[in-house]
Formats: structure tokens, sequence, C-alpha cells
């Protein structure tokens, strides 16, 4: 038998199917490509995330690992054959339960839930973790998966989403195609005309380059059709988020400055890009010295970009009062310094999309966080108009920051212009890793002084954030780092520095919370110090120092009202003191387990520092009746899609069910900005409300009613009734506009700041979120091993738009700062896969209390605040603050992995 | 490259003969080896090969064929002595990776971190090889020869691994330490066995590290010591005595060499701890 075509005969949902496929082909991409069954993801192609588990045979496995020859004969079951005409009672479960975010693990873990529910009908909570262990989920916090899975057929209907505007906690309005397994993601959709592209990439971090001969290459590999290089790139070859900065080529140009960096793109049909060989590529590699570190790009090592001294990206200060004569002559002074890691963002779908040519507009369908910005780049990098690119995003596999920047949309979209032809790529896992943007490592010292009284009279920050070679969003962390460091408190002298410096490492971009987690790890584990020092309660001693309405930030920032951290605070009290005793009931018995509890604080600024940052939502109500939302805002799995219609719906008083959406596309959408910085409920929340009221306040003009008037909507007739008075408005009697509309509107919002000045004093943000988090854990003594038993959370929201998408906020950002604290290191070539690269598992999740405080903002939506990034921050350094309670170890590097806790518990112990 | 999908195992041994073949059986260390590479190997795929997956018994041995999966041990009805095997069996990987991993794949991959040598090498474990030429049977601890390498000549296919039955004798534990719950490569992990007597004294006792050298590593000198103290309530003193030079750790993603060393001791003698408490035959054992 050679590796030629072989014929299998197998079930598929209990449909016969037979394949002509090459015999070790995966049985993951015989679903995808032949059987177009795309319900199976595909995260890792190693067996290391679960994405594609589907049943063979009734067992659970990895249709990755499974080869194709081994089917004949077998019986498959995948997500497209769990639904039976309507959801299975646990598509429904984790429909209702929110245990769907962004979609993309849903199949797998639904897949494997139902073996494990056939074989067990009430599987207790352990039993589901063993279950469901092997497939990886990075936005939910997995809490609500185990819960969807436990009350399978018990729980009871959801409040109907008729009715459901602000405050309802109504499952997600995107959620069944996910729990289906029909949403399409980036890798989901492609033409069958279209090729394939693979990625030439640096495998150094630092080397010039030369390309051999090219045009032999081509002709030596038949169904190859072309390798793209710098020089193919008709536009500016210079690509970033923030223009300013934009330094990075879509294909390096003779250099390469980081490993993984993209030196060609070659083109060609989809068998003859599955059996290239990259290694017989014609390039010759010159290494050059690199910089991996802060230390080594800071100390006289050559600039990597010529007008960056130093390495120096950006400085970002924030100066208010003579912090040093505060901190001289002070009570108690708590100094020190802390380390972090580079942290992967590691949602489980590859960046992934293709491109193809509509007339003399390239369209380009791909996950993504924010369209518009990649039109902008795209064409600039392709020497095309703006208008001549269109941006579709699929639905998006996660995204925590990273898929804000480009990653396949230049290559896809120089191939299909090229060549006419449609392009698609997906990244492998390694090419996603290496490739693209990670969390920061921060190397970062800070001193803190408090009175006699306990209060805080001074901080003194500075942090080191290594950016790695290009800028990405470096600027913003060096920004946004100074104002946050100082935490929620109020802190009268204060004088906090962040740098970005440029190495030859992964490119550090944006990552929920955009440096602040690092910072808030180095401030609460000081204020831990302090209060030790003063003898004062933890939870008290942030409580006597928590900012209160009408006390300036350390920005110089006043706010009248608003202000939620001491209401968080509070709320965890009476739970602090329950686990205080607990702790200390625990420890009386035991020596080599020892349990403690820490808390820790967040408040991070909304939308964009000190500039500007609108979004712009339109809607109007179409001649059938119908209420369309154009609907900018990308969904990655935080639940806009949902929570800006409920706004919209509240505004306008007229019910979900009677809206139909135009998800972001930006032939069809307006701005809505960047889903980043925790903005789309608070600003484009903000659009939706002012668009829905003045699409209300239209249609009330035109019936002369007053704003107390009902409206209703059926048949295309539109029903506006004020007390007895009623009027019927036939729709499609009227005349309508561009887009269908016979009622519109469309309007932005912007939120009001005031520039930074030179000190970091201005009004950076007009709305801010806060929270406070409390952990209680174990450590094993002897292994230095962290097993957690609880977070509770509590996260001043303003007005809970959604109380259950903003749960799973909590829940998810919880274990993502649970990774941070503990596993997360991404060490630069050496952990490029998801089995090096740990993040949390579902046994790795304890439960969390969430408890939702309503504060209510004077600028968000009904009074909401964002939400999305606050809610990892505080985790980490609640848990290091756990770590020590319960084991004396003080970390100063993250993640606390056993070893370095056990080597902390040493030092400790002298 | 070519590609074969033998019947009978003398069809397999006739075409190791002739060549060199890279063997697929459970895939899940094949394809991630492979990544997006296309295959360019000639692999011999073992999954035609139904004798080789069961796990049954002779006079003499508990035999493995060597296409038992991870979930056919954990199903299987096994003495206690078999215990830690199968506790490490639900530690590989996930439930999808011990539906579809083999326990001869786990052996010939020979990665240091394998999960099922330890408890293997607590139960004298050997493994037979057979060729065109015939059959050998080598014990487990010569078997593995380093980091993914072992005596596996290429016209060779393991078919068995096989357990004497007077190895097979007593309780045992496993303990694997890794820096998360679920599929998660271990930083350390031990297997014991231990055999009781009557009058409550350790007659036997066996153990084993994995993830602290290059191959997983018994410690005889440690066993010997535990032997001639006999008495179960004498393990912690005699392993904190011992100095573990038998293992040679190293620095990596996962821990540093010198946690390594610290850990192998702690997880020892809980593996013990363990493996006694399951005998049933003696008083708690604080760890």
């Amino acid at each position: 038998m050679s590796m030629d075509r072989l014929s299998v005969s197998f079930t598929v949902n209990d449909e016969a199917r037979q394949v002509e496929v090459p015999p070790l082909a995966r049985l993951s991409s015989v679903l995808r490509e032949e059987l177009h069954l795309t319900g199976t993801k595909v995260g890792c192609d190693a067996g290391d995330c679960g994405a594609c588990t589907v049943l063979v045979d009734g067992a659970p496995v990895c249709a990755c690992l499974v080869p194709a020859a081994g089917m004949e004969g077998a019986s498959v079951r995948t997500v497209e054959g769990l639904a039976n005409g309507r959801l299975s009672a646990l598509q429904d479960s984790f429909l209702r339960h929110g245990a769907a975010q962004c979609g993309i693990c849903t199949p797998g873990l639904l897949v494997t839930a139902t073996a494990l529910l056939e074989a067990n009908p009430r599987p207790s909570e352990a039993e589901v973790q063993d279950a469901l262990g092997g497939v990886l989920c990075r936005c939910t916090g997995y809490r609500k998966i185990v819960k969807a899975v436990m009350d399978v057929g018990t729980a009871g209907a959801p409040p109907p989403v008729a009715l459901a505007g602000v405050g309802a906690a109504i499952p997600r309005l995107d959620g069944e195609p996910k729990v289906r397994g029909d949403d399409l993601f980036g890798a989901d959709e492609r033409p069958d005309d279209a090729l394939s592209v693979a990625v030439v990439r640096s495998p150094y971090w630092h080397a010039r380059f030369t390309f051999g001969d090219l045009d032999a290459f081509v002709k030596a590999h038949p169904g190859i059709i072309g390798v793209f290089t710098a020089a193919d790139i008709p536009g500016r070859n210079r690509f970033g988020v923030i223009p300013p900065f934009a330094d990075q080529p879509a294909l390096a140009d003779g250099t390469a400055l980081f490993r993984g960096e993209a030196v060609a793109a070659i083109a060609g049909e989809r068998d003859a890009i599955a059996a290239l060989d990259l290694s017989a590529f014609p390039i010759a590699w010159e290494e050059l010295p690199h910089a991996l570190t802060v230390a080594e790009a800071r100390n006289g090592f050559a600039a990597l970009h010529e007008d960056r001294k130093g390495n120096v990206l950006l400085e970002g200060t924030v100066e208010r009062g003579d912090a040093d004569a505060a901190l001289a002559s002070t009570a108690v002074i708590a100094a020190g310094s802390l380390e972090t890691s580079y942290v992967e963002h590691a949602y489980i779908e590859p960046e992934a999309g293709y491109a193809f040519m509509d007339g003399d507009v390239l369209v380009i369908k791909a996950c993504t966080q924010s369209p518009i910005m990649d039109r902008d780049d795209t064409a600039a990098i392709l020497g095309l108009p703006a208008e001549k690119v269109r941006i579709i995003p699929t639905a998006t596999g996660g995204g925590f920051g990273s898929k804000l920047d480009l990653s396949v949309q230049p290559l896809i979209g120089l191939v299909a212009l090229k060549t006419g032809r449609p392009a698609a790529l997906t990244y492998t896992r390694q090419e996603s890793m290496a490739s693209t943007t990670k969390r920061h490592p921060a190397v970062m010292s800070a001193t803190i002084g408090a009175d006699a009284e306990g209060r805080v009279v001074g901080m003194v920050f500075e942090g080191d954030f290594n950016t790695g070679a290009y800028a990405s969003w470096g600027p913003t962390v060096a920004t946004r780092v100074p104002v946050h460091a100082s935490g929620p408190y109020y802190t009268p002298s204060y004088r906090a520095l962040g740098r970005a410096i440029h190495t030859n490492g992964p490119i550090s971009g944006a990552f929920r919370g955009f440096g602040v987690p690092q910072a808030a790890l180095m401030q609460e584990t000081l204020y831990d110090e302090l209060a030790l020092q003063l003898g004062i309660d933890r939870l008290e001693f942030r409580l006597r120092n928590a900012l209160r309405d009408g006390q300036p930030t350390v920005c110089g920032h006043v706010m009248d009202s608003g202000i939620g951290i001491a209401a968080c605070l509070e709320a965890l009290e009476l739970h602090w003191a329950r686990a205080m005793k607990d702790a200390d009931a625990f420890n009386a018995g035991n020596e080599h387990r020892q349990r403690g509890v820490g808390v820790a604080s967040c408040w991070y600024g909304c939308g964009n520092t000190g500039i500007a940052n609108p979004s712009t939502i339109k809607m109007g109500i179409a001649a059938d009746g119908r209420v369309v939302m154009h609907q900018g805002a990308v969904d990655i799995g935080q639940g806009s899609n949902t929570v800006i219609p409920q706004i919209a719906a509240e505004a306008l008083g007229l019910p979900l069910d009677a809206f139909d959406f135009i998800y972001g596309d930006t032939a069809l959408t307006p701005d809505a900005g960047k889903t980043s910085g925790s903005r789309q409920t608070y600003i484009s929340g903000r659009a939706a409300e002012l668009s829905g009221k003045a699409l209300r306040e239209r249609v009330l003009r035109y019936a002369n009613v007053s704003d107390a008037a009902e409206l209703s909507l059926k048949d295309g007739m539109l029903t506006v009734r004020e007390g007895e008075a009623s009027r019927t408005i036939a729709l499609g009697d009227l005349p309508t506009d561009a887009d269908g509309f016979v009622f519109a509107a469309c309007e932005s919002y912007d939120p009001p700041t005031v520039p930074l000045d030179a000190k970091g004093q201005g009004k950076p943000y007009a709305v801010y979120g806060w929270g406070a988090q409390m952990a209680e854990l174990e450590v094993d003594m002897r292994l230095g091993t962290v097993k957690l038993i609880k977070i509770t959370a509590a996260h001043d929201v303003g007005r809970a738009i959604n109380p259950l998408l903003a749960e799973g906020q909590v829940e998810g950002g919880i274990a993502q700062g649970i990774g941070l604290a503990l596993m997360e290191e991404y060490v630069p070539g050496r952990t490029e896969n998801l089995h090096d690269y740990l993040i949390p598992t579902i046994g790795d999740v304890p439960p969390i209390e969430t408890i939702l405080v309503e504060v209510p903002d004077a600028e968000g939506p009904y009074g909401a605040k964002g939400l999305g990034e606050h809610v990892l921050i505080p985790t980490a350094p609640a848990i290091l603050n756990a770590i020590r309670d319960a084991s004396g170890a003080k970390i100063t590097k993250v993640p606390a992995t056993p070893d370095r806790v056990l080597a902390a518990i040493k030092v400790a112990r002298g | 490259m070519r590609y074969a999908k033998p019947k009978s195992i003398d069809e397999a041994l006739a075409l190791l003969a002739e060549g060199s073949w890279t063997l697929l059986a459970g895939g899940t260390d094949f394809y991630p080896a492979q990544g997006n590479r296309p295959v360019r190997d000639d692999v011999l795929d073992l999954n035609g090969l139904q004798q080789l997956r069961h796990i049954s018994q002779t006079d003499r041995h508990y035999i493995f064929g060597a296409r038992a999966t991870w979930t056919d041990i954990i199903r299987a009805d096994l003495p206690p002595a078999f215990d830690a095997l199968k506790l490490a069996a639900r530690e590989v990987g996930s439930i999808q990776i011990q539906n579809s991993g083999t326990i001869a794949g786990n052996l010939c991959n020979a990665s240091p971190a394998a999960d099922g040598v330890p408890p293997l090498l607590t139960l004298s474990a050997e493994v037979v090889l057979r060729s065109a030429g015939g059959e050998r049977v080598v014990g487990l601890a010569d078997f593995i020869l380093g980091n993914r390498q072992t005596a596996r000549a290429p016209g060779e296919l393991l078919t068995a691994v096989r357990v004497p039955r007077e190895a097979a004798a007593g309780s045992s534990h496993f303990v694997k330490l890794g820096a998360r719950r679920y599929l998660v490569i271990s930083i350390a992990m031990a297997a014991a066995r231990v055999v009781v007597d009557e009058a409550g004294k350790l007659s036997d006792v066996v153990l084993s590290v994995g993830a602290c050298s290059a191959v997983a590593t018994r410690l005889q000198t440690l066993e010997e010591r535990l032997r001639q103290a006999g008495a179960p309530g004498d393990v912690a003193r005699v392993v904190e005595a011992h100095d573990f030079a038998e293992l040679k750790p190293i620095d990596d993603v996962r821990g540093s060499a010198e946690y390594r060393r610290q850990a192998a001791r702690e997880i020892v003698l809980r593996a013990l701890v363990g493996a006694l408490a399951a005998s049933g035959k003696t008083e708690d054992v604080a760890a």
C-alpha cells in the first residue's frame, strides 16, 4: 500500500459516509475538509486542547490524533449529531447557564459531556471535572460548564427574551449557533477555489536574510503559484495598532527582529501547500546578536529601531505631590520588587481567515477584535484606499487583546490581491504562539509608606515592561501602568514610571488589563506588608485607604460619584471573617498543609487613556416591522452581541425579539471601535442607548405623543399607545431610507476625557470599574503546590445589564488570573504549544462566588461600567497574598510554580 | 513514503525486516511529533493487529498486549499491585488520550516523563520484542536507554508488556506532581509497591521515580534499607535519611533540578504511605 488515497467507509452521526483520503489524514481534517462538518474545531493538532473531541464508537478521542485509516467501519459522533431537530438537553443547559462564551471549545465539551452523561446521568462535580479535564476553555473559567452538565434537564426556563431589557439575566442572543456547533469561526469557511497560504518565519531572534531563486522554487513545486516577499508589498510595509508608532512589517524586509516573524508568504493549491516541506525554501540566514530581556536590551545593546534610544519605546509618568518627602518621614515603609513572565493569550482558536476580491474590493473574513483598524492597516499595507477593503469578522474564538493586532489579514489580502484568487490561512498553534502578541513581562519595584493610623501617604513605582520587537500596544502599557499602579486607593503623593522596552523577544501587546495586572501584583503585595507591619487587618487596611467620592486619583481626577471600591471591599467583610476562621481552624490540626486567605483590589479606566474613543450605533425600524441594529462591536465571547442590544431595547422601548442584527462588517456597520479597554458595554452601550432613545424620539414625534407612550410592533404595524389613545402606523406605507428604514437613528458617543499633562495629571477616563477579590487556598508545605479552595469576587459594575454574562466575565477573568498567578510562563522558543505552556484546566478553578455591586456611574448607560479586564486584576495578587498568609512565602516572581513556592517557604523559615 | 497496515504480526515483522519504519499505534505521540509537516517517513500502522489489543494472564505472567490502551488498563480486573499502574493510567493526558494511547507507545516513545514507566518498573515488567528472526524478552529497565532511546532494534516489534506473577504481589500507589490538575506533564512522579506480611512487617518494597532523570529509576538502595528496617512506622525516617543520589534531575520549564530532588523525596514517601495504607495491614502511617 502506498500513501495514495484510501477509501474509508464509516458512519457519522448515524449516516453512512465514504471518503477517499490519505490513510494518515487526521480524522479532524476528514470531518472538516471532506465532509464539511466544521463543528469539530481544531485548536492545537496535538491532543493538548480537546477542542476536536468526537466520539468514536462511543469513546471520546481527539480527532486530530486519529488516522483516517482506522475509521473503517467505525461510528463517529460529532457536535452536529447532538441536536435532533432541537437542542439536546445538554446543549440547552449550556446555553441557559452561559457555559458557552466564544464557543470555540463548546463542541468538544458538549461531545465529551454527552459521553459522560450517557454513562452517568447524574455525575458529581468531581466526575464532571474528571470527564472534561481534557478540554481547555479560555473564556468561561469552567464553573458554568460544570453547572450546566450537572443541571441538565433540571433547571427551569430562562426569562423570555421578549421582556429582556437592562438587568435581565438572559442567555446570550448569539448562543444557539455556538452550542449547535454551526457558528462559523475563522477556519470554518473557505471557498472551494481558495489558494492556501504558508508563511515562512524567522527561526532566529535576530537575523539578516536573503532569498535564493524564488522563481526556481515555484517552478520546482507543482501547485505552488507564487512566493510573496516584502518586495511585493504595494503599500507601506509598516503597521501597528497605534498609528504614530507603526513599525511592524507585514513581511520583514531583509532583517527579522524576532523568532516567528513572517518573511515570505507562499501561495498554492491546497494539496500542494499541505505537502510542502518548508525546509527546502531558498533562504539564507545570518544570525545577529539578540537581546531577550530588558536588562540585556537596555545595557548598551544596539537600538532595534533607530529612533528609540536605549530601546525605550515609551516612558509613561504620573507624578503628584512629593512622594520622596512623604516616604522619608512616615511611620512605616514597605519596599519590594517583583517580576512577571510572558503570558500567552492561548485562545483556543488560532488566527484564521480568507480573503477574496469582490470586484475591486478586497474582502477579508477573519477572526478579529477590531474590524476598522484591520481595514485601515491592511489597506495601507496593500496600497489601497480604505473603502476598497472590507472586513467581515467571523465568529472569534477568544481574543483577550491579541486579536486586536493584524495577523493573517495582510498576508491573505496580499495573495488575493496579487493572484485574483481567494486565499485562506489558518495559523498552526505553534505559529500562533510564536508570532502573535503576549502579556508584557514586567520587572517592577515599588515603595509605599503609611502613617501610624494606617493611611497611605505616598508611593513610588517603577516598572520596565518587555515589549518585544515591535511597538504593538507597548505605548498603552507604558501609559496605563503609572495611571493605575496606585490601585484604587487614595495616594496623596505619588511618582510612577512605566517603560516599554524593546527586545528581540515575542511582541508584547494587549492582554486583558494592559500591564495593570502586573502592577497590581506589586502594589497589593506591598499593601499586605504594610498592614502586617502596622498590625492592622489586611482588609481593614484597604478599606481605610479606599478612594472615596471627592478624593483625587493619582492623576488628580476628582469624581463626585460612582467610586465603588469601598462598597466592593465591604461586600467581602463577612466572607473575610468566615474565611480567616476556617483557615485558623484547619491550620490548628495540620502541619504539612496550611491554609491562607488573601485579598486584593482593582480599578480600571474604561476606554482609551485621555484620547478620543468614539462608538457609533445605527438602528432603525424597517418596513416589515423589524427593528434592525447595525452593531459593529465585535463579540469575541464577552457578550456585547447581547448586552448592547439589551441596552438598545430598553432605550427604544421595544422587545428584543423584534430585533434583527447586522454585526460588524465594515461595509455595513458604523465604527463601534475595538473590543478592548473594557469599553464596549460602556461606550458602544452608551451609543446604543443614545441611538435607541433617538429612534424612539423619532417615532414619538411622528405619532405626536409624549415619552410616556408605549410602542409595540406586530405584522408590519407599529402601534403607539398613550393612555387610552392609540395610533397604529402601517410601516409598509411609509417611505424608507437607503438602509430600508422607515424610522432611523445613528448616534455616537465619545467619553469626555482630558489628556494627561507632562506629570500625568488630567482626566484619563470618564468611567472606571472597581473590584475586590478574596482567595482562599491551601499550600502543601513540603511540595510547594497550591490548591485553591474558593475565590470570592465583588465587582462594581455600576449596573449589571446582564448579570448572567457579567458573572461569566468574572469567572473567566479569574481563571486567567489563576493562570497568571500559578502556572502561565511563556518561555520564548520553548513553550510554543499547549502542553509546555499551561493554562488552567477544569480542575484548577475552584468555586467562585460573584457579588455584583451596583454603584451607578453618571456617564455609563443606565449607570453601567466596564468589567472585562477588571476581573483578572485582583486574582493573582489575592492568591499571592493568600500564599504568604498560609506559608510565609513571599513570591517575587510569578507564576508561583511549586518550585518557586517551596523555595520561598524555605527563605521565610530562614 | 510508504504506508502499510498489516493484518498479522508475521506480516508486520516481514515489513519491519525489509526497511526502516515509523510505527503508528494510538497516534498520541505520532501526530504531535509530526506537527504540521507532511508525513515523509514510511509508516507502519499497527492498528490492524487486533491480536495486540488484550490484557490477559498465563500461569507465570500478567500480559498487556502492545495496543492495550490506558482505558483498557483502567478497566481491567487486576490485583492491587497494579493500582499504581491504574492511577498512572488515569494521569496520562486526558480521557481522550487514555482512549487512544497505548502501553507500548508510552514505552517506545521513551519520554523521561512517561507516566506508565514508574509503576511498570515497580512491577518488574518486561517487554516482549519480536522480529522476523525470533523473540527476545528484555527487562523494562534495560529497554528504555535514555531520553527517547530504547533497545528496540529497527526490525523489532514490541508485542507485549508482561509482569511476572511474583512481582504482582502486595499493594501499590502512584503519586504524580504537576503544575495543574489535568493534561499535565509531570514535574516528578513516584510509584511504590509494598508487600506486608501477616505480622505487619514490610517484606518487600519496590520504588521508582520518574521525570527526575533521563529514564525513570528504581530506588534499590532505599528499597533495601526499607526492607531491612521492616517496620512500616520507620518509613518516614528511612526515606528522610536517603540521599536520592540515584536521581539526575534537570532544570526545565516545569521545575528546577533542586526542586525535583526535594519533591522526589516527598512523593516517594507519599507513594509508600499510600501503598501501605492500601495494604490494609498497617496502622496509619503519617507522611
